[in-house]
């Protein structure tokens, strides 16, 4: 048994960290967030440099054969820096896709940019009404002699607005909660009868509300088998669940560091507010969730990349576990603040926002509670 | 980062298995599946024979008799005996003074002393709590005064677990009277049989004789019973206190009682189903089913870090809390799929009886298992002193 790092992902982490230390500083963050593209593209690009966003690709597609403990790494340390670009939706999400489904063509065609960092892609999967059922979806496709027309309609679709191409699921065949007949389609947005309303998120990232109407596409533009997506969306969605994980596990750690350090400068009554018990046993409780979280993400992390029987559940447990602690810790972070907490220049409230929306993310604890409980 | 057994871990499961599916006595394995107190005789069977395969002492160094077992040996050999059931091994010994004599103790006494603690032929209790010092530990009372070769022992030691049973117990008196309690304070081992010491039970609300107050009268102790020096004892409780934390959580035992709990929900009858179809009280053990996946891994991490050479230092006491937390809630969880087939009270003597039990076989044992597992998060330093520790050790405040 051995839970230590690599060398290589030792350096990773490191190389990660002296970024976020360095150059993504808090008031860089939030002037970033406040502009239309909602993040850096300088920074976008120092990712690609220094070879960040080829991680999870094989050699094969022009990556670096990263597996889910690299993920784990690299969304942790980005998690810390409370880092709002979409590595999440473009790299793992779409690029995950691609990998796996593409044809050779489409491969060679967006996996070299999605490394380069040329173009940003996304994935539309949620509907109002499905929420975190990935099977439920009532968006149809047709086929039209050589192309499909797309109808329906896609919710909170995360990196939306600058997605050059977005993978939209739709129905190709069955009923709304069937897990067969579903089939993915790259889109322009660009496209007649496409439409986006886009904003923020009050995490700070961006996202977009997507109408496609009488859409036409052709054939090409099939990404993997008609009718067959499901279950690699669900592998996809279940490696971004753990990217999600730790990305909060970070948070979460980095949250506790500050609210720490902040007891035990603060001071009322005459002593620092570390100085009393009731905050210090506080204080103890959100530590232990944090640790409590982490083995099960380093768990989830092994599991998924010895393709265990029990992957899948190991998913569930931990999301459920993320969910449980986010909300633990990110309220008892702000309430320990006080009132420095709810405003809006302090940065802890911003990690708390990021945590709290992380919380439905792929799935919220009901939904993962009943998924673990059902596999 | 590689979490899964190595070939080698898996024969040496498949040993351990194998062994104790072999020499398990089936009247002790009968007791312990059916809710029937052990005897000493039954856990001093059980002991004595993995002591002669040398499997008793597992953490011992090995020139005293231990293992020599990697981590994940140790922890794959421990969730083994959890899996089969079989009875807890008494800690006060093995795990407790066998450590202290041969870490602190002179030749003659690792001579005199550890032979009796690996054979089983010495039991031991242990001499810490006082009516007056609960989880303030240093604030004991009890007097040990130097009488020329013997020292003369006046107090009394409460909550000590299998005391009615012992034949000697380790004890924290006080050889002097400082401004700072802490010190002052020496590790005395005191032979049950000499005049002056006198067990009483003390009964918890399970019903159970666990429990004694051990009342010291003018108990007359030859000083080569000191370990370590006069008043280092504090050191050497320190050193306990992080030496027997391991496995506190308990978390093999939990796994097998979840188990055990989720096969019950399937023939429990509820309705014209079963247990298992009350979503809201299967959500509540799925809950917990995953705290314990989390409390497990934890542990797994901490006996990783040990086994590169760390120390279990404040994660134990996170372990203990975890541990704990899960113990209670599992016991309750347990209370409340019996309903009211958890309230009959059944002694020792119905447990035993031809006439049969009222309720499921193993309802019997659950609510006094409850009432008994709110000791868990009292016991070994509370959970609130275990707060304390950790906000000292690993937050800094």
């Amino acid at each position: 048994m051995d839970f230590s790092l690599s060398e290589e992902q030792l350096l990773l982490k490191d190389s990660i960290t002296t970024f976020v230390d360095k150059d993504y500083l808090f008031d860089v963050r939030q002037k970033n967030i406040k502009t239309e593209l909602g993040y850096s593209s300088d920074f976008w690009k120092t990712f690609a440099d220094l070879g960040w966003l080829g991680m999870p690709f094989s050699e094969a597609d022009g990556g670096y054969n990263g597996g889910p403990i690299d993920l784990m790494v690299i969304m942790e340390s980005l998690g810390r820096g409370l880092v709002v670009e979409p590595y999440i939706p473009n790299v793992v999400l779409a690029g995950g896709l691609v990998s796996r489904l593409g044809s050779e063509e489409q491969k060679q065609d967006l996996l070299p940019k999605i490394i380069s960092g040329e173009i940003q892609m996304s994935v539309a999967f949620s509907e109002p009404q499905s929420r975190f059922d990935l099977n439920d979806v009532i968006t149809s496709a047709k086929k039209d002699g050589e192309n499909y027309i797309l109808d329906g309609y896609k919710a909170v679709v995360m990196n939306g607005p600058s997605s050059n191409n977005i993978i939209v699921v739709a129905r190709t065949a069955g009923n709304q909660l069937d897990k067969e007949g579903l089939s993915l389609f790259i889109v322009d947005p660009s496209l007649k009868g496409v439409s986006l309303r886009n904003y923020s998120n009050v995490d700070g990232s961006k996202a977009s509300e997507i109408t496609l109407e009488n859409v036409s596409v052709p054939d090409s533009s099939l990404l993997g088998s008609e009718g067959d997506a499901f279950s690699a969306l669900e592998e996809v969605i279940d490696l971004a669940t753990l990217a999600i994980s730790a990305e909060a596990v970070g948070i979460m750690e980095k949250m506790n560091e500050i609210t720490l350090e902040y007891s035990k400068t603060r001071e009322q009554f005459g002593e620092t507010l570390s100085s009393f018990q009731a905050l210090q046993h506080r204080m103890v409780d959100t530590f232990m969730a944090y640790e409590q979280t982490k083995s099960l993400l380093l768990m989830c992390a092994a599991k998924l990349t010895d393709k265990s029987d029990d992957a899948k559940k190991a998913v569930s447990a931990l999301k459920y576990q993320v969910g449980i602690a986010a909300k633990h810790v990110g309220e008892e972070s702000v309430q320990l603040h006080g009132g420095m907490g709810v405003t809006d220049e302090t940065n802890i409230g911003h990690y708390f926002k990021r945590l709290t929306t992380i919380r439905a993310i792929f799935g919220n604890t009901d939904y993962h509670l009943k998924r673990y409980s059902a596999l | 980062m590689n979490l899964s057994f190595s070939e080698e871990d898996l024969k040496f499961q498949d040993e351990v298995r194998s062994f104790i599916a072999e020499n398990y006595p089936a009247d002790i394995k009968n007791k312990m599946d059916n809710g029937i107190p052990v005897s000493k005789e039954d856990i001093q069977t059980w002991q004595r024979i993995l002591s002669k395969k040398g499997w008793f002492a597992v953490n011992w160094p090995e020139e005293y008799g231990g293992t020599g077992w990697s981590i994940t040996q140790k922890h794959i050999f421990q969730n083994e005996l959890a899996d089969a059931n079989t009875p807890t091994l008494v800690p006060f010994g093995v795990s407790m003074c066998g450590p202290v004599v041969y870490t602190f103790g002179t030749q003659e006494q690792k001579d005199r002393f550890l032979p009796g603690i690996i054979n089983n032929d010495v039991w031991w209790c242990q001499g810490y709590s006082e009516p007056g010092s609960g989880s303030d530990l240093a604030s004991l009372k009890t007097k040990a005064v130097k009488d020329g070769d013997h020292y003369i022992v006046n107090g009394t030691k409460t909550w000590t677990t299998m005391a009615q049973h012992a034949d000697w117990i380790f004890c924290l008196v006080r050889t002097e009277t400082t401004d700072i309690k802490q010190q002052g304070i020496s590790f005395l081992l005191i032979d049950m049989k000499t005049p002056g010491v006198e067990v009483k039970p003390i009964i918890t609300i399970d019903g159970s004789h666990e429990v004694n107050m051990v009342y010291l009268d003018n108990v007359k102790v030859p000083v080569e019973n000191l370990i370590g020096e006069e008043g280092a004892g504090w050191n050497i409780a320190k050193f306990l206190l992080a030496h027997e934390r391991t496995g506190i959580g308990g978390i093999p035992a939990l796994k097998r009682e979840i188990r055990r709990l989720r096969e019950i929900t399937s023939e429990l009858p509820l309705g014209e189903g079963f247990l298992k179809d009350d979503e809201l009280f299967m959500d509540k053990l799925n809950k917990l089913e995953i705290d314990l996946l989390a409390a497990e891994y934890s542990e797994l991490r901490t006996l990783a870090a040990m086994s590169k050479g760390g120390h279990p230092g404040p994660e134990s006491s996170i372990l203990k809390i975890k541990g704990t937390d899960l113990q209670q809630g599992l016991s309750d969880l347990f209370v409340e799929a019996l309903g009211y087939y958890a309230h009959p009270f059944m002694s020792e003597d119905d447990l035993i009886s031809n006439e049969g039990r009222i309720g499921p076989d193993f309802a019997a044992n659950v609510m006094p298992h409850y009432l008994n597992y709110r000791k868990v998060s009292i016991y070994g330093g509370s959970n609130e002193i275990q707060r304390n520790v950790i906000a000292k050790a690993v937050l800094g405040i």
